[in-house]
């Protein structure tokens, strides 16, 4: 039986009360807080971030498939799967994806994942989404909107959730939209854009869901479906089918934010935080049209409890209550520049031929003298990737890979620079050594300068490094902070 | 058999320019400057000179010396050894006349650093990469000695800073005393440990001059010396250490040295028949681009024991009046420093001192002077240890 076989999700460490957004333009005072991507954060990092936690004692190898849903793209000609699977070192004979284009291409993802696993076309497929959705400054979306991530591995073996069914509609009419070119989310009239679209097709599916299945609402244990930027909306579905308000599960407006094409994923991801076996579970996500699904959650569900999800992700947050941060890491405002050097130009040959190394964590272990080691950051010191000749015996060749992935470190030394260009001054470079051997130099982020010091224990994260403007690339690599949580 | 330098070959003229921004003042400027002070030194003509070295981040080939000079097609070789440049163009130039294939070298280096626009290095934006480099300075790679000194040998952060604040203090005192020299006014403790952070743990006042300028030597054979003049000034060793950039990868490091200064102190000191360092260098000019650089040169050169060097700037051994003079015309820190030329800027003091020119900075009785240069940063390493004396 078709099902999801794991789960994680990601959300950034930052929270910003609406309040500071309110209090800089007016306009409606919006309750709650919202997630706020840090300036190396995207798309691509939230994906790639859930997925790690999703596919926590999980062997990437063993998926063949790879899907990515978003709206914010950081590419619009270039696979973003494709870093990610890179990442994982999975199999270069699988599938991948970018699902793009509506708010729905989180469950879109799931039902193609799903089809294709019925097929016999793959026999497990990791669905990730992100999302980075911007309102524009001073109005009410970007008090509403927030930023994460989910993941959700899917298989016909060990599922700790059954999918039963699914039902789905398209629908032609788009109240919320962004064109090529828009920055910010645009938007018709509040009443037709709910009354026409997130109101009539999102229950519209569900009924049909549950028609063709023949559900009542009590069977469900619970009923998770996708919310508009106007959270009260939400709970009226639940009102209008009949569900009970206590089944239904919290969109995380006040918390989180909506998280547009990722926000069903999250969702979902903290109901299966919650659920027990034989828990039957609507999950249903909306954008031009909906999708609806039927869980039935197994016992295997005991096994994945060990993910930071949801509920560790959002428990684990740092306030930031400056409003002019914020406009800083999303590049809304032209800054000073700094008086830096130039950045060097960025190679694509470079890194095609460092991907593993850069994306992976690849390193290397010396067969002759046990050394683990991973590949200095070409710069003034030279020696950039591959490794040829082991750091310590000077050994020529005589190597097994070793990734360093997942690996825990501690700060071997630091510095905090005032003088590099960093969005969030000062940049933190660490030094770190590896739990089992091994030592890199990497920028360290969501950290309070205060409490780094040498020993602090580090995991590292994914992020985008920089974008080089004059070649339209972008280049992900890891950092390290603070063990999250 | 690989035979020492130790009084084979001699300086017999120098040259600098005054360091600083210059802002009226080309590579041109500069390098004329300075070459032609040699030349006047040496008591030669700009014909005479038969071979050519010359050092700098910034230009390209060996015309960036015969261009500006108009030297008449002889053989010039463009060095580049980052920081320890000028340095390795001494080296080169002293090892060619050693080797009896030119009788008269000339060794340049130079940079033009104020071009760029901002404070700081900005050596142009170099090769196409993968750019996935930590976001930092050069104040930020060295800061990280400093982290870890401290940790290593229980300094608090007041403890340390206010440890390191004594060498700049201290240089600026000999700065002050120096026509030629970057910044020439001194300081205080309270200006040192009160000056904005530039990379925790160094303040603005930790971190060395970036200048314009240029310094050049003119090289012959020790038995042609006195020739030339009645004072040369006889090479003892020249030792260049190449480290394989290993401290970044390899746990081994303590990030509390720098092993190629203390490696390529131990050849230079053989090579010039050293036994106790700290007894038999009268003075030395070192590579003080940050306090935590000369602090530590100063246990890898074994001028203070390790993790002690706390004593000795505290008892002032590295004064103009103490026991082993150390930055005696500002060092990097206030003579400056631009980057191909600070090697030979160190020689020349290391030539006026022994020839009882420095002036009011004038060392009692000096015999042998040392100059360590260093280029890149902790990790990985290129550093010169160049011993002159009478």
């Amino acid at each position: 039986m078709v099902g999801i076989k794991s789960y994680g999700a990601y959300i950034p460490l930052h929270r910003m009360p609406r309040d500071v957004m309110y209090k800089e333009w007016g306009g409606m005072p919006i309750p709650g807080e919202r997630s706020v991507a840090n300036f190396d954060e995207d798309s691509v990092t939230l994906a790639m971030e859930s997925a790690i936690d999703c596919m926590k004692g999980f062997d990437p190898q063993k998926v063949d498939g790879l899907f990515f849903a978003t709206t914010t793209s950081t590419f619009k000609e270039k696979l973003c799967a494709s870093i990610m699977a890179t990442a994982f070192d999975m199999r270069r004979d699988i599938r991948t994806m970018d699902v793009t284009g509506t708010l729905r291409v989180g469950t879109t993802a799931i039902a193609a994942a799903v089809d294709a696993i019925k097929a016999g076309s793959a026999k497990s497929i990791l669905v990730t989404t992100g999302e980075t959705r911007m309102g524009a400054p001073g109005g009410d979306f970007e008090q509403s909107v927030g930023d994460g991530g989910a993941a959700i591995l899917l298989g016909d073996d060990g599922v700790i959730a059954t999918i039963e069914g699914s039902y789905s509609i398209s629908d032609e009419f788009s109240g919320q939209w962004r064109a090529d070119g828009d920055d910010f989310i645009r938007s018709w009239e509040d009443r037709m854009v709910y009354d026409q679209g997130y109101s009539a097709a999102l229950p519209e599916a569900i009924s049909g869901l549950m028609k063709k299945y023949n559900i009542s609402p009590d069977d469900v244990a619970k009923v998770v479906y996708d919310a508009p930027l106007d959270v009260r909306r939400h709970a009226r579905v639940a009102g209008g089918l009949k569900f009970d308000g206590a089944k239904v599960q919290d969109p995380m407006f006040m918390n989180l934010g909506n998280t547009g094409s990722a926000l069903a994923m999250m969702m979902l991801v903290a109901a299966l935080e919650e659920a027990k076996p034989g828990d039957k579970i609507i999950f249903a996500g909306y954008g031009n049209g909906a999708d609806a699904f039927y869980l039935q959650v197994t016992p295997e569900i005991e096994k994945v409890r060990d993910r930071r999800g949801i509920k560790g992700h959002l428990a684990s947050k740092k306030m930031l209550d400056n409003y002019g941060t914020y406009l800083r890491w999303r590049k809304l405002l032209t800054l000073e520049r700094a008086r830096r050097p130039e950045q060097a130009p960025t190679s694509i040959a470079a890194l095609w031929r460092d991907r593993r190394i850069i994306l992976g964590l690849w390193g290397v272990k010396c067969t002759v003298c046990g050394t683990p080691q991973y590949t200095a950051t070409p710069g003034v010191m030279g020696g950039g990737p591959p490794i040829r000749i082991c750091v310590n015996c000077q050994a020529k060749d005589q190597f097994e890979d070793y990734c360093f992935l997942g690996k825990k470190a501690k700060i071997f030394t630091f510095t905090h620079d005032n003088l590099a260009d960093s969005p969030d001054p000062p940049a933190t470079v660490t030094v770190v050594d590896f739990d089992g051997g091994g030592r890199a130099v990497f920028d360290m982020t969501d950290r309070n300068p205060d409490e780094v010091a040498v020993g602090t224990p580090v995991e590292l994260t994914f992020r985008k490094l920089y974008h080089d403007p004059a070649r339209g690339i972008h280049n992900y690599f890891w950092k390290t902070r603070p063990i999250r949580c | 058999m690989a035979q020492s330098i130790k009084d084979r070959v001699c300086i017999v003229g120098m040259g600098c320019t005054k360091f600083g921004e210059l802002w009226e003042k080309s590579e041109t400027d500069m390098i004329v400057e300075a070459a032609y002070e040699a030349y006047e030194d040496a008591g030669i003509e700009p014909k005479d000179v038969q071979a050519g070295w010359v050092g700098t981040m910034g230009g390209m080939t060996g015309m960036a010396l015969t261009a500006p000079l108009k030297l008449q097609y002889k053989p010039v070789t463009h060095v580049e050894n980052a920081c320890a440049t000028a340095s390795d163009a001494f080296r080169n130039a002293c090892y060619a006349v050693a080797a009896g294939v030119c009788d008269i070298a000339l060794a340049l280096g130079y940079e033009k650093l104020k071009d760029s626009g901002f404070s700081g290095l900005g050596m142009g934006a170099g090769s196409p990469t993968t750019n996935i480099m930590p976001t930092t300075s050069a104040p930020g790679m060295f800061a990280m000695l400093a982290t870890t000194y401290f940790a290593r040998y229980g300094l608090g952060p007041e403890e340390g800073k206010t440890m390191l604040a004594r060498i700049p203090v201290r240089s600026h005192h000999n700065g002050a005393l120096n026509p030629k020299a970057h910044f020439q006014r001194e300081i205080t403790m309270e200006q040192v440990l009160r000056a904005p952070i530039i990379a925790w743990p160094l303040g603005l006042f930790d971190c060395c001059g970036v200048s314009d300028g240029a310094a050049a030597a003119i090289i012959v054979r020790a038995e042609d010396a006195k020739k030339f003049r009645p004072d040369p000034v006889y090479v003892k060793s020249l030792q260049m250490c190449v480290g394989p950039a290993e401290g970044q990868m390899s746990t081994k490091y303590d990030y509390t040295h720098v092993e190629e200064t203390y490696r390529g102190g131990l050849a230079a000191f053989a090579e010039a028949g050293i036994t106790d360092p700290r007894k038999e260098i009268s003075m030395a000019e070192v590579h003080d681009c940050f306090s935590i650089t000369e602090a530590t040169i100063m246990e890898d050169l074994q001028f203070s024991p390790r993790g002690k060097v706390k004593d000795d700037l505290e008892a002032g051994t590295f004064t103009l009046e103490g026991d082993l003079p150390v930055q005696p015309d500002g060092g990097l820190k206030c003579f400056g420093h631009p980057i191909g030329a600070s090697g030979l800027r160190m020689m020349y003091e290391m030539y006026l001192q022994l020839q009882g020119k420095a002036g009011p900075r004038q060392i009692k009785n000096p015999k042998l002077g040392l100059t360590q240069n260093m280029g890149g940063q902790p990790p990985g390493c290129t550093v010169s240890v160049l011993i002159v004396g009478l």
